[in-house]
């Protein structure tokens, strides 16, 4: 059955003394719209839809045609203009509080609720039918009841196409506990089995075709039920944490009970259960809460295991996920429940976990309210700033006390401007893994890697507030900014698995998130924009001194420029460090900072061979920074290649980071480019140049996550090559990515820790280049 | 007479076994727990080699003649020591001639007399009087088999008393199946100075009702199952005939409760199992109601009204939950009206042990409806003494399996539930020579 639980007599006394933080919790309210709100035993989830003013950083092109000639320009004549703007984005909120708080919560967005429209709320789960006169009372709002196993796989639709590493498996003993699922392209057919006050097992075929294929009344019920009668204790979580503690090899009878020692010859291993609660049938003893809570937990997790197990046998499914009260986040049930897969699938199916299960219901509910919305038709993102992550399920922590501390949970998703797709290059899109090290699993990277953002994090913040100087409040904001990164930190320090796998990518892209949250939509605009107008104006010249070299010559000094061009990072902490104190540190120092060949990964000759055979047919280009990277490294880089007969695609991110050059600036220097340059002007032109946004605002590549746009262009063009470039991009994601056709990663490490890891130097060279076997190929 | 395959000419049922053993498809046996003693005790050296089996089998054929002469001794029993229960079966010669009188030797004379004199032994030691096959043959004898039941606790009493009655002087073969015989194989040796010959449970279990199935061919049938198992007004017993049972879904409910796929008479595998069984009833009522026995704790539950304790789907819904086509009546959460304080205070014991029974009866029947659909079988047999004077759960599960498959599975029952592994046991002294 769906139903999230029963009731608990002692856990709906109102609580009123609760002071709530407005900042915090239920924020944006004041624009909020669309509410929904699922009831369950013991825990409210509420949801709402907001729209959030958020500055951005536009970038404007000058009027030039009045100038005739570029180089006249002043030195302090800068190429665009950087103006900071309102732009508003629809925030989906979801907030998790104990139901007795829930009198406080609705008087609360009563009080905050400004200009909504809203008439109805929608509602779903076991207690919407309990607080409909509070809910219709308080807030003036028609409750609207949503059947909960709709809403339920709804939900569970959108997290799973939207949040990567929603799901994960639980391994008890292993370390870090969780194990993140990469998510499958096509998240169906499935199995969800809900475990309520009874189980659900319900076959997802499609967004909008699922059935309800079997249940159990053995389920979350029967465990509270059946042992709040044997222990006399009344709360679940106390029943979990008796079960946690006790041995039920005292309560139940099992195999070598019955057999003896001899049962090894029989080939049945001796601890298995022959009987639960066998021994209290026979021996008149009596039996510890502890003993029997866990034997009682063993015998339902054991039976929902093997019911599940049928079911997905007979239908021939492998991705099975569990929900419901009785899972939530309780590391003794998934660590029963998983046993229990595993033993009676003989290892063919996995228990799969929800990092959201507990939301699924309130997205659900929300989503049905909000069709008019068509909410499933763009791409959202999980808000790493407004969200808790998930909690730490240590088992030695008391579960009590571990729903106490998280009074209240919330999860935040930004609609993406751009719907997210696949690479269509990608060799295998279900095994593709972005992420070079997962530092949940590395423990000495992750304590590396938090130990660097937390040093670089006085940088961030001095550079967030030079780059508002006339705003007196930025320092105050960038204080802000300051602590909720490191809080941000401090979590992940202890609970590594809190936003799916931690990786120097999910570090990087909650750094923006925060950045973001308190207003600083780009802190290296002004620096970009300098960096920019210093190396067009050495465009030329670099240029002109290229064309001298004869053609294998070039080649080397086109490559040596990219990575030249690419020691321009100022993610890099050796390198913003020599930036902020040598401002006059230029193209040339660059080059004199690179190993020598052979490189520590040097494909170079192969290169070159490929390079005298027939031209690419079209290369996708994914770009990094602004300024000496993609002006003097980058671009004659495509000169060349257009010369060859190349068409060329220059990916750049859609939203800024770092000094990531960014789309909209991209196009301005392209523009001031192809202005003194009649090859790419001619590119421009034909149309054997394009640019398009890759539809990410991160210093590192997801190719699973990438513009729709950019994914018709690949496909349309016939790309035939990908060239990756810079650290966050080919080396931190993507270093291990299989392409369907040629590709060129190349980077400079900048962080000589990541390059001892390699086993080089800091200013090691990583020049990669693959080419898919034919077999490969064809696919 | 040829029965299911069964012999039940004596002279040539050695034969008979020694090819089910070389027939028995190991392949098809994926579950381990059918790896068998005799395969231990088999000369080959185990069950991986079927064509030295052969060999085995021809040597076997020569013992044929001598069989006649040769019949194992008496007494004759066959042993299955459960987890809960121990169950015996003893067939009492009513054939002795007067020469055999004579030669009778006192210990077996007082073991017979022992048990067939009474209907009760100890205190907890039973025999089932109405399950008595009368006036049967076996190996060319005519008797009468007899069905006793004791708690496994009681084994050494058991054991004193054959040690007292110097069974042991006897020089027989003791067939026993079911755990026990391997967790006390040493008591027996140690306290009554007996050997055990341990033999595979499944085996048993299975040889054992394809026999008695075979033999009775008067007074109440052995195989029944109820008509109209979802009209509670209309609901009987009827007599079914298990002449062609393959394939067939057997599920043995004792303590526990395993689940085996029959495909014919030597081939079957275990499909699954559940450790929710009769042994969870029982001793979750000891714990909730403060009962001691099975029939104490069946009689309460037959007083009881699991409604009161159980969360049905219109406790929740109000009616029928239609979305997912569930009947209000139906158990949404077993227990779960026990997560409320003031239902827990105002439940009776009764209901608790009907609740219990039911939670049971019907995780049973669900498991075995979702195995039959996965091995693509319709009829299935409940046997074990979970179902021993349990016309409750019998009538729950042929409804379950009725309901739930929309007439397509149907349940059959044994009248000798639960004495299946230890006839088994007993039909396989004849191989113990």
């Amino acid at each position: 059955m769906a139903t999230d639980g029963g009731t608990d007599s002692g856990s709906h006394s109102m609580d009123k003394s609760i002071t709530l933080p407005p900042d915090e919790i239920f924020r944006n309210l004041e624009n909020a719209k669309r509410f929904a709100i699922d009831i369950g035993g013991s825990l409210t989830k509420l949801a709402y839809y907001s729209t959030v003013q958020h500055k951005v950083a536009k970038v404007r092109s000058f009027d030039h045609t009045t100038k005739t000639n570029f180089q006249n320009e002043t030195d302090g004549d800068p190429l665009y203009e950087i103006s900071v703007q309102e732009e508003i984005t629809a925030r989906l909120h979801f907030i998790k509080f104990e139901n007795r708080y829930i009198e406080t919560c609705l008087d609360f967005i009563k009080d905050h609720l400004v200009n909504t429209e809203t008439k109805v709320i929608k509602a779903t789960g076991g207690g919407a039918y309990k607080f409909k006169d509070l809910i219709e009372k308080k807030l003036k709002l028609k409750v609207d009841k949503e059947d909960e196993m709709s809403c339920l796989i709804k939900g569970c639709n959108f997290v799973l196409k939207n949040i990567p590493h929603e799901a994960f498996v639980y391994a008890k003993h292993a370390d870090p506990e969780f194990r993140f699922q990469n998510t499958h392209p096509d998240i169906f057919p499935y199995l969800l089995v809900n475990i309520g006050s009874g189980v659900s097992i319900v076959k997802v075929e499609s967004e909008d075709k699922f059935e309800r294929i079997g249940g159990s009344s053995i389920g979350g019920g029967t465990f509270w039920g059946l042992g709040a009668l044997l222990t006399k204790t009344q709360r679940f979580d106390e029943l979990l944490q008796l079960a946690s503690k006790g041995q039920h090899t005292s309560v139940d009878m099992l195999v070598k009970d019955i057999y003896g020692g001899a049962s090894v010859s029989l080939g049945l291993p001796g601890y298995l259960i022959a009987s639960s609660f066998g021994k209290s049938a026979t021996t008149d003893k009596e039996f510890s809460k502890e003993d029997m809570a866990k034997s009682l937990l063993h015998m339902i997790s054991n039976d929902i295991g093997q019911l599940a197990c049928l079911y997905a046998r007979l239908h021939n499914l492998t991705r099975v996920y569990f929900g419901g009260f009785f899972i939530r986040g309780h590391p003794v049930t998934m660590h029963t429940i998983t046993y229990s897969i595993n033993f009676f699938s003989k290892g063919e199916v996995q228990a799969l976990f929800l990092r959201h299960e507990g939301y699924l219901g309130a997205i659900g509910a929300f989503l049905k309210g909000a069709e008019e919305d068509n909410p499933n038709q763009y791409s959202w993102g999980e808000n790493y700033a407004g969200s808790s992550g998930l909690m730490s399920v240590s088992p030695d922590l008391n579960p009590m006390q571990r729903a106490r501390s998280g009074t209240f949970d919330m999860l935040e998703m930004d609609r993406l401007e751009r719907q997210l797709v696949n690479l269509p290059l990608l060799q295998d899109p279900s095994s593709y893994i972005p992420d070079t090290v997962d530092l949940t699993e590395d423990a000495l990277a992750r304590e590396y890697w938090l130990y660097c953002f937390e040093e670089a994090l006085d940088g961030v913040v001095k550079r967030a507030v030079a780059s508002q100087k006339d705003q007196p409040e930025a320092t105050e904001r960038a204080e802000k900014f300051r602590q909720k990164y490191r809080h941000k930190l401090q979590t992940l320090r202890h609970q590594p698995f809190a936003y799916g796998s931690l990786t120097v990518r999910s570090l990087l892209d909650t750094r923006e998130h925060c950045l973001n949250e308190f207003n600083f939509p780009d802190p290296y605009s002004k620096i970009k924009q300098k960096e920019n107008d210093m190396a067009l104006k050495y465009y030329q010249k670099v240029v002109q001194s290229l064309e001298e070299l004869s053609w294998e010559q070039r080649q080397f000094a086109l490559i040596r420029g990219l990575l030249a061009g690419n020691v321009f990072d100022w993610g890099a902490k050796a390198v913003s460090d020599i930036l902020e104190t040598d401002p006059q540190f230029g193209f040339e120092q660059a080059k004199q900072q690179l190993q020598e060949r052979p490189w520590l990964v040097d494909a170079y000759n192969q290169w070159i061979e490929r390079l005298k055979g027939p031209p690419h047919k079209c290369a996708l280009f994914f770009v990094d920074n602004s300024g000496v990277d993609i002006i003097l490294g980058v671009f004659p880089f495509v000169r060349e290649l257009l010369i060859r007969g190349t068409e060329v695609v220059l990916a750049s991110n859609s939203g800024p980071a770092l000094n990531d050059v960014t789309n909209s600036e991209l196009q301005i220097v392209t523009e001031r480019i192809a202005a003194m340059d009649p090859v790419i002007q001619a590119g421009v032109k034909e149309d054997r140049l394009m640019l398009v946004q890759s539809g990410s605002s991160s210093p590192c590549l997801d190719l699973s996550r990438l513009d729709k746009v950019l994914a018709t262009v690949v496909r349309e063009r016939g790309t035939d090559l990908v060239i990756i470039e810079g650290m966050g991009r080919a080396i931190h994601t993507n270093y291990y990515a299989m392409l369907n056709c040629e590709s060129l990663k190349l980077a400079v490490i900048k962080n000589s820790w990541l390059a001892e890891r390699l086993g080089g130097k800091i200013f090691s060279v990583v020049f990669k280049y693959e080419v898919p076997s034919k077999t490969q190929g064809q696919h | 007479m040829e029965l299911n395959g069964y012999h039940c000419d004596s002279e040539v049922k050695d034969e008979d076994t020694t090819e089910t053993q070389s027939l028995r498809s190991r392949a098809e046996v994926p579950c381990s727990f059918v790896a068998t003693a005799d395969r231990e005790r088999s000369p080959a050296g185990g069950g991986a080699h079927p064509e030295r089996r052969v060999s085995n089998s021809s040597s076997g054929r020569q013992r044929i003649d001598s069989l006649k002469k040769n019949r194992p001794p008496f007494p004759w029993f066959g042993m299955d020591i459960g987890g809960t229960l121990v169950k015996l079966v003893y067939f009492e010669p009513k054939d002795i001639t007067a020469e055999e009188e004579q030669e009778e030797v006192e210990s077996l004379k007082s073991i017979r007399h022992y048990l067939t004199s009474r209907t009760a032994y100890g205190k907890t030691g039973i025999r089932d009087v109405h399950l008595e096959l009368p006036d049967l043959t076996l190996w060319g004898r005519r008797g009468s088999l007899h069905f006793i039941r004791f708690p496994t606790q009681e084994l050494p009493a058991f054991l004193q008393m054959g040690r007292d009655k110097h069974f042991s002087s006897l020089h027989t073969t003791l067939c026993a199946t079911g755990g026990g015989a391997y967790k006390f194989e040493d008591d027996f040796r140690t306290m009554a100075d007996l050997q055990l010959l341990k033999l595979d449970e499944l085996d048993c279990l299975i040889k054992g009702v394809l026999y008695i199935d075979s033999v009775v061919s008067s007074g109440p049938p052995e195989c029944y199952y109820y008509e109209n198992p979802t009209d509670t007004e209309h609901c009987e017993p009827k007599a079914y005939n298990l002449e062609n049972p393959y394939p067939l879904l057997l599920v043995n409910i004792g303590s526990g409760v395993s689940i085996l796929a029959v495909y014919s008479k030597d081939n079957y595998k275990r499909v699954t199992g559940t450790s929710l069984g009769g042994g969870t009833f029982l001793g979750l009522c000891c714990l909730l109601t403060g009962c001691s026995t099975f029939e104490e704790a069946l009689e309460m539950a037959s007083r009881g009204e699991s409604t009161r304790v159980d969360k049905l789907v219109r406790d929740i819904y109000g009616g029928d939950y239609e979305r997912f086509g569930l009947p209000g009546w139906a158990v949404a959460s077993s227990f779960g009206s026990m997560m409320c304080k003031e239902k827990r205070e105002s439940v009776s014991k009764e209901d608790l042990a009907r609740a219990t029974l039911v939670t049971i009866t019907n995780n049973i029947g669900s498991i075995t409806r979702m195995c039959a659909l996965n091995e693509g079988i319709e009829r299935v047999v409940f046997v074990g003494n979970f179902l021993r004077v349990n016309t409750l759960s019998m009538k729950l599960l042929a409804y379950a399996l009725d309901y739930w498959s929309k007439g397509q599975l149907k349940a059959l029952f044994l009248r000798h539930e639960g004495y299946f592994g230890a006839v088994g046991a007993l039909l396989e002294l004849s191989n113990s020579s």
